[in-house]
């Protein structure tokens, strides 16, 4: 299957990049290309001109000066294997190993993954957990937008036509545990639900929680309430049921769903891959 | 668009079209057949070559996107006639039956074996998920990767 036609440019810088975004509407960013040629193939989408931006240098590399700073070109892959990933935000190489295949994760980047926003993508549900910021640059300037507000709805997100996502960044947050844990599509890899949670601790307290959910709904998003429940708890049966019962009112109104995987049971598998996460988290 | 790739160590250039696939540039325009196309949805991996070392599904990928890169292929493997270790051993512990998907599943094994030299049998089936086999069951393609490994070889 071919993509309907189109040019091609490769620009070595952001600048340029952004020149290009100005002088051609409707053209496209390609970074690995394993959402956009997928699409593109099936005539899901188009684009008179795609400006190929794997080989601009500097957005492909990670950082630790206190927050985490990962490159929008940083594959899968290189976040998986990255040891300051590890270090401090561990869901997020488990979740970016976890993505599709070998193949996917060495080419598909984070930048393209939360451009497009698919919400069976596993990368945001981890980085909305962490509060993390997407570094954007455009025309006007450079902003950065905080990764809660920034998923918007199905593959809808805040980003103009002509920005450019430079990277992500991780604030450091304090904490005891992580986890990202997923029910897989069984043909597809992609998460049905996918559950991170980040726990702070105070002996045999829980001190502090985030709770993040994705897969099983429009976007990826915290529940307060799952948090709240288990603010404070010592972490037993009691407070996880509390907190899944929290967590499925909480994402009520967001579900999404089909044939194979309705609304109703993503939700309740979001009460079942909490548990797990928090259990995975060493609560 | 003109492109120069370097093919299984020889560099070849080309005029093609900016949407051309990197498979279709493999099997058309350079008669490498050996790369098959199983889904054409980047599902199945049977299109898998290496591009600068990483395992890649090739109908995911533009001709263009090559540029420059080094791709092998699994005409690339054997050297002066001796199969690669990985070939000899799928052909040792029978691990293909219609051989659709063998091409792909070595090209995505030798790249897990340089990942990874000493996978265990859960890597090796987690290092496949992304290529499909029809026939086998997977149970000789684990077995024959393992074998590699164990060999020390890739
Ligand atoms: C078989 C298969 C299985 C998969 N399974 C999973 C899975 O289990 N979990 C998961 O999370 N994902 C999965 N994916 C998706 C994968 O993670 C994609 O690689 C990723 O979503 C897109 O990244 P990319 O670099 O390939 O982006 P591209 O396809 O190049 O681009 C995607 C979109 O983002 C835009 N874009 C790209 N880079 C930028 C940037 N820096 N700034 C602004 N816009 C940009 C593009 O214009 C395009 O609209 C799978 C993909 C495949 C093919
Ligand atoms: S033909 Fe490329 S993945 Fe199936
Ligand atoms: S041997 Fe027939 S598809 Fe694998």
């Amino acid at each position: 299957m071919w993509p309907a036609e189109f040019d091609y440019a490769r620009p070595s810088s952001v600048a340029e990049a952004l020149q290009l975004l100005a002088d051609n509407e409707d053209a496209k960013l390609l970074a690995g290309g394993h959402s956009l040629l997928p699409a593109m193939k099936l005539r899901l989408n188009e684009a008179p001109l795609l400006i190929d931006i794997s080989r601009i240098e500097g957005l492909g590399s990670i950082s630790n000066n206190g927050s985490l700073t990962i490159g929008a070109l940083c594959t899968h892959a290189d976040i998986a294997a990255s040891a300051d990933v590890q270090a401090s935000c561990n869901a997020l190489a488990t979740a970016t190993g976890m993505v599709g295949d070998q193949q996917v994760r060495n080419w598909g980047t984070l930048g393209g993954n939360v451009a497009h926003a698919d919400p069976a993508s596993d990368p945001p549900t981890v980085l909305v957990a962490f509060n993390a910021n997407i570094n954007i640059e455009g025309a006007s300037g450079s902003r950065s937008v905080a990764a809660s507000d920034f998923f918007m709805d199905l593959f809808t997100v805040d980003l103009e036509p002509g920005e450019i996502i430079t990277s992500i960044e991780i604030p450091a947050h304090a904490h005891d545990g992580s986890a990202y844990v997923k029910m897989p599509h069984p043909a597809s890899r992609y998460a049905v639900v996918g559950i991170c949670v980040v726990l702070q601790r105070d002996g045999g307290r829980c001190s502090g929680a985030h709770v993040a959910v994705g897969g099983a709904t429009v976007r990826a998003m915290r529940s307060p309430g799952a948090e709240a429940a288990l603010r404070g708890s010592a972490l037993d049966d009691a407070a996880l049921d509390a907190a899944a019962a929290a967590l499925k009112e909480d994402i009520a109104n967001d579900l999404i769903g089909d044939m194979s995987f309705p609304e109703a049971y993503r939700q309740e598998m979001a009460g079942v891959y909490l548990k797990r996460a928090v259990r995975a988290a060493g609560g | 668009m003109k492109i120069s790739v370097n093919v299984n160590g020889c560099t070849r250039e080309s005029d093609v079209e900016a949407r051309t696939l990197l498979v279709n540039y493999l099997r058309d325009e350079l008669g490498l057949t050996g790369t098959k196309i199983g889904c054409d949805t980047s599902q199945c991996g049977a299109c898998t070559v290496h591009m600068d070392g990483k395992a890649l599904k090739s109908c995911t990928c533009l001709a263009v996107q090559a540029d420059g890169c080094d791709v092998t292929t699994i005409e690339g493997l054997a050297q002066n006639g001796d199969l690669h270790p990985m070939q000899q051993s799928f052909w040792d512990n029978h691990g293909l039956q219609c051989g659709f998907c063998t091409p792909g599943m070595i090209m995505a094994t030798t790249a897990l074996l340089t990942d990874n030299p000493n996978p265990d049998e859960d890597e090796i089936r987690h290092g496949l998920e992304g290529n499909l086999c029809r026939c086998t069951g997977y149970h000789n393609i684990v077995k024959a990767v393992a074998a590699v490994a164990q060999a020390g070889g890739d």
